[in-house]
């Protein structure tokens, strides 16, 4: 049984966050959740997509987030509870049907989560998801624990049948990525089919429609305002005439410091879970009793706007600061002294100086970046794109995944990238704006995420460019979840999904030179891949292998290890050129590690020598 | 769980693959059978493509997951150059313990990078935190009999300095609750090893008694 199936109500478990919001959902009966995996949400989806192989669970990984999005708005129009789950960047995506289901509303629970990713672990921007509440007229709950996810999660499938509207539920790394001890709950038994009721006149967004739709929204948005006021969520604690405001995991921090500075006599601290609508009454009230008030809030000033608003309608003129030079920063995630020395600055009280050790004399450590691992098919396909374009002037917009890695030297084979399906996008731009050779890079996922609307206008504006899909035959990125180009049934996921066929999708756009390559034949891929560039107009280069990561942990790997014999003089090409992680040098001479190695033969086929050979050899 | 301790800090930093998240796993659910309050961060994500990865895992009354610099009471390091990268997080009172075995980085293996010298990472340490307690965790775990157990290794030093109020034995019923069953006997004697290097560790570096 699934550790989020056990049902024994009562016990204490120690769970990471994301594992706490998939069984707050459980609790809360969730019967239909779909996705597109992305870090700090997947393992809510990984947790979800187990559970559902164990359940009545309907669980799907979607092509993209506002596909998954409009998936589940048509089950919470059926009555079902649903939950949809991506990265900060994901509702980005799923923005479109975001605003106007706000205005349709459902029937079941809906509850949306969002994981932001203040700092940037994994992403490639620290938007701030608070912004879309306001922006879409929804509700959103922010969790300041893991402890407190779990129930947020679950509370939230109630507030939206309440409202029946969406419910945005918003994380951040630190709450994903956390464990901590949480209580199970009961497990009810899910109501898992749905029912739709017509109603075209509130349902189908004409104009006319829309018009009324978007009274009933602000209406909602009155009604949620009121439980945002009575909301224990948004809870004061102390009453202390230094005033706190804070949310997320900013709480936590505050609770720390307080205790550290031992003035939980003097402070008083108002922590926002139910942050949109903000509970107007309960601030006001909160801000009458304070003399000052710092805001604290990782990304942007969205709570210290909305309480300077409040303060202003209440004719309040204390001080209220939160971003500021000498204060908190917009940029990045917050720690527990940056916090601590701050609010023992603002509020005038000595913060004990840091024990720091003195780092003087310590050696300069050199950095461990990831890498592409030893035997990525990537990098094979990389060193043939890089051959075969070598007399031409190049741009190669890249995407999202393993493959963006590329970017690092010696490989260097990134140039632009602002989003998933930017790379083939972009390069229609690139093309027609430069003379230069326009390849771009693309993996399967992303290629089904957002690149093939990208392709068909490739195709449809002419553009001259060549697209190179890596079909690795799963989402690598993220922790190995399918796509549509996986033969789910050959990876032991059942007979429940058919394939789609990158290569027909290509050519069924209209894409006229196709190239399937396999890339750890060098020779054979330099070639096509130089046809590929000759073509003037859209060509795609489709290269197929197997994720080595992936097929390690399907036990289909079969490793034949290289090595490096007596025949080596040195070039070097195998650490210079591709610089494959199996590699070492012991004195002056590159050697492979046989454990690492993988045996896909690249480097053995670009050695100059041909001094690299099966380890099972005799020269 | 009210029970009331004093907080304490502990980073573990290691290099993806070495499996520091099934080492804070075991601490943090031996925690909660110790009736220890605990909560921990970890940043993972490209852990298998070799980078560095990092828990942070606080035990008592903080509310906090993540663990400023120079606050850390203890810090583990499965790997001697990332113990050493870590430094930032501890004061003159962290006690420090590290494998001593390196796992160089591509761009040392390649020759485009200096590892620091071994001897000089233990000089550092110990002469600007409270203890350092170095080993070879590598030839511990192979001698437990399996090389990736380095992570249990360096759980049993842990829990052999005292620092946390968690008993060895809570460790070992975690072990067997908790881990893969068919490592579940590695992974005792990967601990037990570990608690003797510490312990032998402690012995040397004890200043003579007058």
């Amino acid at each position: 049984m699934h550790k989020l199936l056990n049902d024994a109500p009562g016990e204490e478990i120690f769970l990471l966050g994301n594992d706490a919001i998939a069984r707050g959902a459980i609790e809360a009966g969730v019967a239909f959740a779909s996705t597109y995996p992305g870090t700090p949400s997947s393992e809510i989806s990984l947790a979800l997509y187990q559970v559902s192989q164990e359940s009545d669970l309907y669980f799907e990984y979607s092509t993209n987030e506002k596909v998954a999005l409009e998936v589940a708005s048509a089950a919470a129009n059926c009555g079902l509870r649903t939950m949809c789950m991506m990265k900060h960047v994901g509702l980005n995506v799923a923005a479109d049907p975001l605003m106007t289901l706000a205005y349709v509303g459902v029937t079941g629970g809906l509850v949306i989560l969002t994981a932001d990713d203040p700092a940037m672990f994994s992403s490639q921007n620290e938007q701030d998801n608070r912004y879309y509440a306001k922006l879409a007229g929804l509700p959103m709950l922010e969790p300041s624990s893991v402890a407190e996810a779990k129930e947020m999660t679950a509370h939230a499938f109630e507030l939206s049948e309440k409202l029946k509207t969406p419910v945005l539920l918003r994380t951040t790394t630190r709450i994903n990525h956390s464990s901590g001890v949480v209580t199970l709950g009961k497990l009810p038994r899910p109501k898992t089919k749905g029912a739709f009721k017509k109603d075209p006149f509130n349902l189908v967004t004409v104009p006319a429609v829309s018009r009324r739709l978007h009274v009933s929204l602000l209406e909602k948005l009155e009604r949620a305002l009121i439980l945002s006021e009575e909301s224990d969520y948004n809870r004061i604690e102390g009453n202390g005439p230094w005033g706190v405001v804070c949310n997320g995991v900013g709480y936590s921090y505050v609770a720390d410091a307080i205790q550290d500075l031992n003035i939980s006599d003097q402070t008083s601290v108002l922590r926002v879970g139910f942050s949109h609508p903000l509970p107007e009454k309960r601030i006001k009230a909160f801000l009458k009793g304070c003399e000052k008030v710092l805001v604290v809030e990782e990304g942007e000033p969205v709570l210290e706007e909305g309480i300077k608003a409040l303060a202003q309608e209440a004719g309040l003129t204390l001080t209220i600061r939160g971003k500021a030079p000498d204060l908190f920063s917009r940029l990045y995630e917050y720690d527990p002294a940056e916090v601590r020395q701050h609010l023992g600055t603002y509020f005038g009280v000595a913060v004990p100086a840091p024990a720091k050790v003195d780092l003087s004399g310590v050696p300069e450590i050199p950095q461990r970046p990831p890498n592409l691992c030893a035997g990525c098919s990537h990098r094979a396909t990389f060193y043939a794109v890089k051959q075969a374009a070598k007399a031409v002037e190049t741009i190669y917009p890249t995407d999202i995944g393993c493959y963006t890695l590329g970017l690092l030297p010696p490989l260097s084979m990134a140039d632009f990238l602002i989003c998933m399906g930017s790379s083939v996008s972009s390069s229609c731009g690139f093309a027609q704006a430069t003379d230069s050779k326009v390849i771009s890079f693309i993996g399967d996922s992303t290629f089904f995420h957002s690149g093939i609307t990208g392709l068909v206008n490739a195709v449809f504006n002419n553009h001259n460019l060549t697209l190179v899909i890596l079909d690795n035959g799963t989402t690598a990125m993220t922790g190995h979840q399918p796509n549509p180009g996986v033969e789910m049934a050959a990876h032991g996921r059942g007979t429940a999904h058919r394939r789609v066929s990158i290569e027909s999708v290509v050519r069924g756009v209209g894409v006229e030179h196709v190239t399937v390559i396999k890339p750890y034949k060098v020779k054979k891929s330099i070639a096509a891949i130089q046809a590929a560039l000759d073509f003037e107009g859209v060509s795609v280069i489709i290269s197929e292998e197997t994720c080595t990561l992936y097929a390690r942990g399907l036990k289909q790997l079969k490793k034949k290890a290289f090595r490096v014999s007596d025949r080596c003089v040195n070039h070097r090409d195998c650490i210079n050129e591709i610089a494959c992680p199996a590699f070492y040098l012991h004195g002056e001479r590159p050697q492979i590690n046989a454990n690492a190695c993988v045996g896909c033969a690249l480097c053995a086929q670009i050695c100059p020598e041909n001094a690299i050979l099966p380890l099972k050899s005799s020269a | 769980m009210d029970t009331h301790m004093e907080t304490k800090r502990l980073i573990i930093t290691a290099v993806g693959g070495q499996g520091n998240l099934l080492a804070s796993k075991v601490l943090g659910e031996a925690a909660l059978l110790a009736k220890i309050p605990v909560r921990m961060s970890e940043i993972h994500g490209m852990a298998q493509r070799g980078g560095v990865v990092e828990s942070a895992i606080i035990f008592g009354d903080a509310h906090s997951t993540i663990i400023s610099d120079g606050e850390a009471d203890l810090l583990v390091g499965f790997e001697p150059a990332e113990t050493l990268r870590a430094l930032g997080k501890c004061n003159r009172k962290t006690i420090v313990i590290t494998n001593l075995a390196p796992t160089p980085p591509f761009t040392v293996a390649i020759g485009k990078g200096t590892y620091p010298d071994i001897e000089t990472i233990q000089e550092l340490i110990r002469a600007k935190t409270a203890r350092l307690i170095a080993f070879d965790a590598v030839a511990c775990a192979k001698q437990a009999g399996n090389v990736m157990s380095v992570n249990i290794v360096l759980l049993g030093a842990l829990i052999q300095t005292g620092v946390l109020p968690i008993s060895a034995a809570q460790i070992q019923t975690t072990i067997r609750n908790k881990t893969k069953a068919a490592f579940v006997d590695v992974n005792l004697k990967a601990f037990e090893l570990g608690m003797q290097a510490a312990a032998e560790s402690a012995a040397v570096s004890e200043p003579p008694t007058a």
